[in-house]
């Protein structure tokens, strides 16, 4: 079992009170899994991704333990977490294009990054220029600055980075939003590759596109408002999902198989609750064309199918 | 790059242009007869009334159409004839100012080059440290608020007057002559710390509040927070903060200039020190005006030099500038 | 529409609010509200004009006398007091020149973009590199009379520059956005679009700009006044410490006559710095966390 998250909570600190941005979060992956992570902007996806690798104020650690390969990771310890960010979890970030120092070039960065780690970089040179090859990327290139790069070429850069020590786990966040269709399937499929080639155990891949996550997601997780809505197979999750706000989502997206059409997305009308005064009891209660009395209380997480999990009231009673 | 180059050259050409222009115009388009006006003000000195009079009739040269006047101001430019000082007369006013100059330079390069590194260096060692930074960043912005020449005044009364320790005025005692004896070296220190201090201790202010503005930014900069996220140590951020957050003080230093040129000026009034703004404000003050006329000129010959040299500089330390004036170019 | 100003309404009370907790905004306020006021009902406290003899020379402190004489018996503190309206004066009249220009050049080029942006830049950056020191040597020396205004107008005149540059990239960054698109795209006149849905954005960095321009123009003026292109009658805080130096009175040890008004000077600048940084802070969020 390659990470579980039991009953995470992390809120953020303001100045008007504690926004509940995770609330109660808990699942498991397996080994080799990826996992999809979607939702709407603010459901608490990049919080999550943040809290497993750098939890820091305004965040605030509530509650809830993690484990990576049957150990606990001390996410709520910002010092003991810097010996395990990288080398067991590591990041390809949103903002991957400007991930690198502008002014160092590549190959020293990567240099100075190990030297300051106590590293040895002598032991990943050849496997450095191997992954470069399996990239696309020119050894040269170590001898160039960021900025003379494309964007292609500095996500692809970011990505051998932050997989080079071998981490069990690796968090793409929401990296395939600035690029292009063709450009997006690229990175994809060398996501996939790097799991094949097991430079990674696991991938969580955080998007808010869910036609994404059907190209190369295992299981999915859906999420919204902070609160855990539904995890399963990925195919489960496309082709029957369970939860209502899931099934919205899926039926927002372009049809799979017609994939990138031009026809606009219909959008799930209304807006996410504000998570500093969040609803009692399911928080899509609002949005939620089939809700029903029992919504008010807060829906238990029962399972629906094989790896197959939701929390929905409408579920709960068609398998009472 | 070549263009990048060549624009830049193109606008300190059309600046020097109109600086020259402005020098020749505003003389003549003041009220009233301009070498009347002038020459009545040289009442005070008879000898130099007649040769100021007939070199005032040149200058102006008011029987010719304003073009060749104009064409000929120039013409004297590129000899280097910039007219006769009245005060020191029958001196050229080239000659005194090439004179000047040299104090002009080892007053000015030391403090601002010294000011710059402490400045930075302080500024970023503050900005770690917030209880530190709440207690220094009002030091340094009641430095910048501070007029270089009060500072200079405090000074010189402090460490020439009260505690007697240095010389306030001069470059060098009357007793010497210039020599590089170990002597006369000494003695030219001596001179020269008071003056470099007052220009040193403002500029310093200036310095670390950019520094510390531009590393609060950096360190807020994407390739910081993924550094944080790959767990490296604090001290690399840091040392990339530093950086490259000390590549836009290099333009900033050209911004700047002006005003360090004016607090020089200043102190080297306060000091007595012979550098250019010595020479002005004995030239304002006895409204000698071919000097005022070279002062101006040479003040902006060395601003442009200035500014160039800073664009080599920033060119050559930062890829990204390089690049983008590489690429588009 | 009924929303919006609910929202504006809560803004206001928010930037209120911050103001007064903001210690660098409070701080700076007294120090530039103490002078003044000194600036305003001084003279009324002292019996001497500024260039009376008023007494004995090379007088220390007294109750009598203050802040002491000058070399020649003039009352040092009926002439700080002086020296601070014109100081003001200068500030308010320079300040208020040169973030005129500054913004209006700023805005039409960053506004206009292509060629007249090309040529107000060019001008721009010609009189950037020109030292301010050097445009006012040049005006003031061949002015045979100079009062308190015409130096503020030469102040104002050569010091827009930087201001005109930062206005600029400003108002670049804010057409791109929606709104302003938005008018353009209904035909609205470049003025209105200026003064409606630029401006009002810009409103806290203008105010901002003329804070650092006032103070400037004080520094400015200073300097003038020191190397002999002040006022020619009248006292500033700059003739002060000319005639000052000019009569020896760091040799002869005269503190009284040469700290206050650069201490003056230094605290007023000062003062307008952190109402600057304050101001930054209780505009940009971002900021008023650290």
């Amino acid at each position: 079992m390659s990470l579980e998250i039991k009953n995470l909570k992390v809120y953020y600190q303001t100045l008007r009170g504690q926004v509940k941005a995770l609330d109660d979060i808990s699942f498991k992956i397996n080994d080799g899994d990826i996992l999809g992570l979607a939702g709407e902007s603010g459901c608490g996806k990049s919080t999550f991704s943040n809290s497993l690798i750098l939890l820091k104020a305004p965040m605030k650690y509530i509650g809830g333990e993690v484990f990576l390969d049957g150990k606990k990771l001390p996410v709520e310890n910002y010092e003991k977490m810097k010996e395990k960010r990288y080398k067991d979890i590591s990041i390809i970030p949103q903002y991957a294009l400007n991930a690198m120092n502008p002014t160092v070039k590549i190959g020293k960065y990567i240099h100075d990054v190990f030297a300051y780690k106590n590293f040895s970089y002598k032991g990943v040179d050849n496997e450095l220029k191997r992954r470069l090859k399996i990239v696309g990327l020119d050894e040269g290139i170590l001898n160039m600055y960021p900025i003379e790069l494309s964007g292609g070429m500095k996500q692809r850069m970011v990505m051998v980075i932050a997989t080079l020590m071998n981490p069990s786990l690796l968090i793409a966040d929401e990296i395939t939003s600035a690029l292009d269709v063709s450009t997006q399937k690229a990175v994809s499929k060398m996501l996939v590759e790097f799991r094949d080639k097991k430079f990674v155990k696991s991938i969580i891949f955080v998007t808010h596109d869910v036609s994404v996550l059907y190209q190369i997601a295992d299981k999915i997780l859906i999420m919204y408002a902070g609160k855990f809505a539904e995890i399963g197979p990925a195919e489960k999750i496309i082709h029957n999902p369970r939860h209502v706000y899931t099934k919205l989502l899926v039926k927002a997206m372009p049809e799979v198989g017609i994939k990138f059409s031009d026809t606009p997305l219909t959008g799930i009308p209304g807006h996410p609750p504000l998570l500093i005064d969040p609803p009692e009891g399911c928080r899509f209660i609002d949005r939620c064309p089939e809700k029903m009395k029992e919504c008010v209380k807060e829906p238990p997480v029962i399972k629906v199918g094989e790896d197959h999990y939701v929390a929905c009231w409408k579920e709960v009673k068609k398998n009472a | 790059m070549g263009k990048y180059f060549r624009r830049k050259i193109i606008i300190y050409l059309i600046t020097f242009f109109v600086a020259v222009t402005i020098d020749w115009l505003i003389p003549r388009f003041m009220p009233g007869d301009p070498i009347n006006a002038l020459v009545g003000r040289l009442s005070n000195y008879p000898q130099a009334t007649q040769v100021a009079y007939s070199n005032l009739q040149r200058a102006f040269g008011l029987n010719i159409p304003l073009w060749d006047q104009y064409l000929n101001f120039w013409k004297s430019l590129f000899q280097g004839d910039l007219g006769i000082s009245i005060t020191i007369f029958p001196k050229p006013v080239f000659e005194i100012i090439a004179e000047a100059l040299p104090y002009d330079l080892l007053l000015m390069v030391p403090a601002i080059l010294a000011s710059y590194f402490f400045g930075n260096k302080f500024g970023a060692f503050a900005a770690k440290k917030k209880k530190l930074d709440n207690w220094v960043l009002p030091i340094w912005y009641m430095l910048t608020a501070t007029p270089y020449l009060w500072l200079a005044i405090l000074l010189a009364w402090a460490f020439g007057v009260v505690l007697n320790i240095f010389p306030i005025a001069g470059a060098y005692s009357f007793s010497l002559t210039p020599s590089f004896s170990f002597d006369f070296v000494f003695d030219l220190l001596k001179h020269w710390v008071l003056p470099f201090l007052s220009l040193f201790i403002v500029q310093l202010g200036g310095w670390a509040i950019g520094m510390r503005n531009m590393i609060i930014y950096e360190l807020d900069a994407d390739y910081s927070k993924y550094l944080e996220t790959m767990g490296v140590p604090e001290k690399l951020i840091r040392k990339y903060a530093y950086k490259n957050a000390s590549l836009p003080q290099i333009t900033g230093l050209a911004v700047q200039l002006g005003i360090i040129i004016t607090g020089a000026i200043t102190t080297e009034i306060v000091f007595s020190y012979p550098g250019l703004g010595h020479i002005l404000n004995k030239a304002i003050l006895q409204e000698d005006f071919f000097l005022i006329q070279g002062c101006f000129l040479f003040i902006i010959i060395m601003v442009l030099v200035a500014n160039f040299i800073i664009d080599i500089v920033y060119v050559l330390r930062d890829p990204r500038v390089r690049h983008s004036i590489g690429g588009e170019m | 529409m009924k929303v919006k100003n609910e929202k504006e309404i809560s803004n206001t009370k928010e930037i209120l609010y911050f103001t007064f907790k903001n210690k660098k905004m409070i701080i700076g306020m007294c120090l530039f509200l103490f002078f003044l006021l000194l600036g305003v009902f001084g003279p009324y406290l002292t019996q001497y004009g500024p260039m009376d003899y008023a007494g004995p020379g090379y007088h220390p402190p007294s109750s009598e006398y203050w802040l002491g004489t000058t070399f020649f018996g003039q009352d040092v503190f009926s002439q700080l007091v002086h020296g601070l309206r014109s100081s003001f004066g200068v500030g308010l009249l320079g300040g208020t020149i040169a973030t005129l220009i500054g913004l209006s050049v700023g805005f039409f080029a960053g506004y206009k973009g292509g060629v007249v942006d090309e040529i107000l830049m060019m001008v721009t950056n010609v009189m950037m590199v020109i030292p301010t020191i050097a445009l006012m040597i040049v005006f003031a020396a061949y002015l045979p009379y100079r009062g308190v205004t015409i130096q503020a107008v030469i102040i104002g005149c050569t010091a827009w520059p930087w201001t005109a540059r930062a206005v600029r990239s400003q108002t670049f960054s804010l057409k791109q956005r929606n709104f302003v698109s938005l008018a353009r795209i209904t035909g609205v006149k470049t003025i209105k679009i200026i003064s409606g849905e630029i401006a009002p954005n810009m409103l806290s960095y203008v105010f901002m700009v003329y804070i650092l321009q006032f103070g400037g123009s004080i520094l400015a003026a200073v300097t003038l006044d020191f190397i002999g292109l002040g006022p020619t009658m009248g006292i500033s805080l700059g003739l002060m410490l000319e005639n000052a130096v000019l009569w020896n009175a760091i040799q002869l040890g005269m503190w009284w006559w040469i700290i206050p008004p650069g201490l003056a000077i230094t605290l007023i600048v000062g003062g307008l710095y952190f109402m600057n940084t304050g101001l930054d802070e209780i505009f940009n969020p971002k900021l008023r966390e650290m």
